[in-house]
């Protein structure tokens, strides 16, 4: 799966639209096209947050991603929102230490992780959303890790160079949950 | 192949109105525009530039006045309700024949309205927006890469025929991240400023930018000059991309970010084999009214985020010879694809 439209979906705060921009980034190294809309507004921590990323060979239409190949939730009102788009075949990547429920869809493919407790074993929550793209790597190889390491250590400024191999651990602790 | 960088509509503009030799920024924050203020903020006192929040949108606007008055190049940014209340210096500005950047990332109207993306500030932007007899030149981008080339050509049209420039973006635009190349933007073109007031040094007579003229037919003389001056803009600068449209039954007009979902729905409409073509305005203000009358569809359809204020201008460029038809969300709402395939769909069998 190298071309796919995503929707990551969860709370403010969780690293939603970083996870995203770590996709797009890694699509521009690529050489891909592509584009990353997040959604804006009286969003703040612990509200509702989620971005649309395309990745695709040739120029993007509409930026808005309406049937997702591809969702990653972090909460429950996200897998509520947005089960229902995700096109037939499509991948759902569920928290399942925040969502409480199972995929409904018996034509699409879910993924369940237990990306906060294993963040939280670590020692830091804020990672979990590292280990979703960890397993999301695994999974669907978008990117490879060596891919999206390159990236972070791109994408990040000066200095927060040192949180690459703190956020790569997590990524790789996503891969190995998928094993 | 050059090197690439990931940017936020917003920060895109910042970027390019400052390589565009733009030092002077006057702004007051609102949603969804912000970013470009923040990052003026954070490049101006690096570069020796100018960044000014001021206390309000009526004092940022006429720092804008005072500055381009002076010669250099200035610009301001707002959103919808900011605009608003820009407008009385717009037309001052427009008045006084000085060139300057009016960015409206426009969200849902009227009123405070909402913070989402709309284009429902068409006929304001389009018409002028302040009081009197003047239009802005103004140009939708599509997207980011588009907003730098146009944030460059807005700064260079401005200085050309001295009338100020709006770019007409959306929320969508302002806040997503696409890739971007800045080294492919067009250069800045700096006009001649025998007009700026810099201080005569006892050496010429001094320069006088107003807008007062009691005599009505000085003041006639003044609106007149200005609406050649607007003749000869409405031959010169006619922008617009325009594809599939010698075997169209139906071609689509859209700007700015709607002309991306439009995109999609054509390539889907093709894909069934339906005759669709596309015709999308560059400059909304002049409208691309030529390229209308060089094409024969049976219908034309305009896809907006208004309830349909760029329709009377197709109607107009085509002398009302071929319906126009009108698809719209507003208040925030962006159309779908979907919606769009259906539409035409729906016009086809009504025109076939």
């Amino acid at each position: 799966m190298e071309n796919c439209e995503i929707i990551l979906a969860g709370f403010g705060g969780q690293g939603i639209l970083f996870t995203g921009k770590m996709l797009a980034f890694a699509a521009m190294l690529k050489g891909k096209k592509l584009s990353w809309l997040p959604s804006y507004g009286p969003e703040m921590r612990g509200g509702t947050a989620n971005c649309h990323v395309i990745i695709d060979d040739k120029p993007i239409g509409s930026p808005i991603v309406t049937r997702p190949d591809l969702l990653v939730v972090m909460n429950k009102p996200s897998l509520d929102k947005f089960e229902d788009t995700v096109a037939k075949g499509g991948y759902v990547f569920v928290d399942k230490s925040l969502v409480d429920r199972e995929v409904q869809r018996d034509d699409i493919k879910p993924v369940y992780i237990e990306a906060t407790r294993v963040a939280d074993e670590g020692g830091n929550r804020g990672l979990a959303n590292m280990v979703m793209l960890g397993a999301v790597l695994k999974k669907t190889g978008v990117f490879t890790i060596d891919e999206i390491e390159e990236t972070m250590k791109k994408s990040l400024p000066q200095s927060k160079q040192s949180l690459v191999e703190m956020n790569m651990e997590a990524v790789k602790k996503g891969c190995e949950l998928v094993k | 192949m050059s090197e690439k960088v990931l940017m936020k509509g917003n920060e895109a503009i910042g970027e390019a109105a400052i390589r565009s030799g733009c030092r002077h920024f006057f702004g007051y924050p609102i949603t969804p525009q912000t970013e470009l203020s923040a990052y003026m903020a954070k490049k101006m006192p690096k570069i020796g530039g100018v960044f000014l929040q001021a206390e309000s949108e009526l004092a940022a606007v006429n720092m804008v006045y005072g500055a381009a008055s002076a010669g250099v190049r200035a610009m301001t940014s707002s959103s919808s309700p900011g605009i608003s209340l820009k407008a009385e210096g717009i037309s001052y500005i427009a008045a006084a024949d000085l060139p300057c950047v009016i960015v409206n990332i426009v969200r849902g109207g009227p009123g405070l309205g909402g913070i989402q993306p709309a284009q429902s500030d068409y006929f304001q932007a389009t018409r002028g927006g302040g009081h009197g007899d003047y239009h802005l030149i103004v140009l939708a981008p599509n997207s980011v890469q588009e907003l730098v080339y146009l944030t460059a050509d807005a700064f260079n049209l401005s200085e050309e025929y001295r009338i100020p420039a709006m770019i007409l973006g959306d929320g969508t635009l302002g806040q997503m991240m696409e890739p971007v190349d800045f080294s492919s933007m067009p250069e800045p073109v700096y006009a001649e400023k025998t007009w700026a007031v810099t201080g005569t040094q006892n050496k010429r007579e001094k320069n006088v930018v107003k807008t007062l003229f009691l005599d009505a037919h000085e003041l006639e003389n003044e609106v007149m000059k200005r609406e050649e001056k607007y003749d000869v803009v409405k031959k010169e600068i006619q922008r617009y991309e325009a594809h599939d449209t010698e075997d169209a039954d139906v071609i689509i007009s859209s700007y700015g970010i709607t002309s991306r979902v439009v995109e999609t729905a054509v390539k889907q409409l093709r894909d069934e084999g339906m005759k669709v073509g596309v015709i999308r305005p560059i400059t909304l203000w002049p409208f691309p009214e030529k390229v209308y009358k060089t094409v024969h569809p049976k219908a034309f359809l305009s896809v907006e985020m208004s309830t349909g204020q760029m329709v009377e201008d197709i109607k107009l460029a085509c002398e009302c010879s071929t319906p126009v038809y009108f698809l719209g969300r507003t208040g925030g709402v962006i159309p779908t694809p979907d919606e769009v395939v259906k539409k035409v769909k729906d016009i086809l069998k009504e025109v076939k």
